[in-house]
């Protein structure tokens, strides 16, 4: 009994515990990036998108200008809607404002970062290192982790495992 | 009192009889609209659309290499899907939403095959389709074609296809393509079942791959 109760417990405990130490998180000046994720790829497949988020706590809007990674031959800024049916994707030159106060979600169906010309397969598990440059912020170094294919949305700690 | 429209004030007359001509026309597109929405919202509603010619006849290009036509996949239900293997977001989304289907509907979900269609046959190769469709970790007939051979099956399907450059400046460096997202359900005679549009709720898709293999 009292062993049932310990598992109980520390399965309800072990995901709150663990959350702030297996959640992802980087922070430069007053940007902060929630959990960067991409999908594994196939050995043959050259491009992969990336999904994260930024909050800026500033006072002052800034804008992600650009991204790179040692595990990509470029590294793009894109937008994807869904147009009468139609799957349209457009680089953005420009990058993406990040407004004052505000929190920008690049996920699936929307903004991405593209990564162009992998050099290696994005195994499941492992991690993508890459770098963010902030017109304000400046650069900060993050990593994607690299989630089953079907993934539609970030896996925290806690759900990892499932 | 005469009648307003014989009315001597030729500037009302003419303005009175404006309104009813407008009242008139806005009715009759009123009416066209209807009709017209009506018909088309009949591939939502009714899922055995219509035995209107669609789809076939085709040839493609399989992953090993052989030719798959619409003859090949007759006698089973099947949900076909067009995209390319360098699309971030909408391809992998769909593939992997088909492959959770299939499981969810259990036995009912090995009644239709899934079948993936490569629009970029410049980059995308037979084997690098084949490879792809592994990573969805259940059995996807997934197949391209010459340009010719892709042409014919689009117009088929009646599939939006368009090669964008990603970089306006350099028009001859890489692209992405715009292309249709939703899934296209065929029954064993190789008839439209119904589509999966992309924003479908997981209910939806559920029930119309029910009606499919019913």
């Amino acid at each position: 009994m009292k062993f049932k109760r310990a598992i109980l417990l520390a399965g309800l405990v072990v995901p709150v515990l663990a959350a702030p130490v297996l959640a992802h998180n980087f922070a430069i000046g007053k940007i902060a990036i929630g959990h960067p994720w991409t999908r594994e790829t196939a050995a043959t497949q050259s491009v992969g998108g990336g999904f994260l988020t930024i909050r800026n706590g500033g006072k002052a809007a800034d804008r992600l200008l650009s991204a790179s990674s040692p595990f990509a031959a470029e590294v793009q800024i894109h937008t994807m809607s869904m147009d009468g049916g139609v799957m349209k994707m457009r680089q953005l030159k420009d990058g993406i404002a990040i407004p004052a106060g505000q929190t920008v979600e690049l996920k699936p169906g929307g903004l991405h970062i593209m990564f162009i010309g992998l050099k290696q397969p994005y195994k499941k598990g492992s991690q993508i290192p890459a770098t963010l440059r902030f017109l304000k912020a400046g650069t900060v170094k993050v990593s994607f982790a690299v989630q089953p294919v079907g993934s539609a949305a970030p896996m925290e700690a806690g759900h990892a495992g499932h | 009192m005469p009648d307003i429209d014989e009315a001597p004030v030729g500037g009302i007359a003419a303005i009175r009889k404006l309104l009813w001509v407008m009242a008139a026309v806005a009715a009759l597109l009123g009416g066209l609209l209807y009709f017209g929405l009506e018909g088309s919202g009949a591939d939502n509603q009714a899922p055995v659309a219509a035995k209107l010619p669609f789809g076939g006849p085709f040839e493609l290009i399989a992953a090993d290499g052989s030719v798959l036509t619409e003859k090949n996949l007759a006698g089973k239900p099947y949900a076909i899907f067009f995209g390319f293997t360098r699309c971030p977001d909408v391809c992998p989304t769909t593939l992997s939403r088909m492959a959770l289907w299939r499981k969810q509907l259990g036995k009912d979900g090995e009644k239709f095959n899934i079948v993936f269609v490569s629009v970029d046959p410049a980059r995308d190769k037979p084997s690098d389709i084949g490879s792809y469709v592994e990573l969805f970790d259940t059995p996807i007939i997934a197949a391209t074609g010459t340009d010719a051979q892709l042409a014919q099956i689009r117009k088929g399907f009646g599939v939006y296809v368009k090669k964008v450059p990603l970089d306006p400046v350099n028009l001859g460096g890489d692209y992405t393509i715009d292309h249709t997202a939703g899934i296209f359900l065929m029954d064993a005679q190789g008839h439209l079942s119904s589509i999966i549009d992309h924003h479908e709720s997981e209910r939806t898709a559920l029930e119309k791959l029910r009606m499919l293999v019913g």
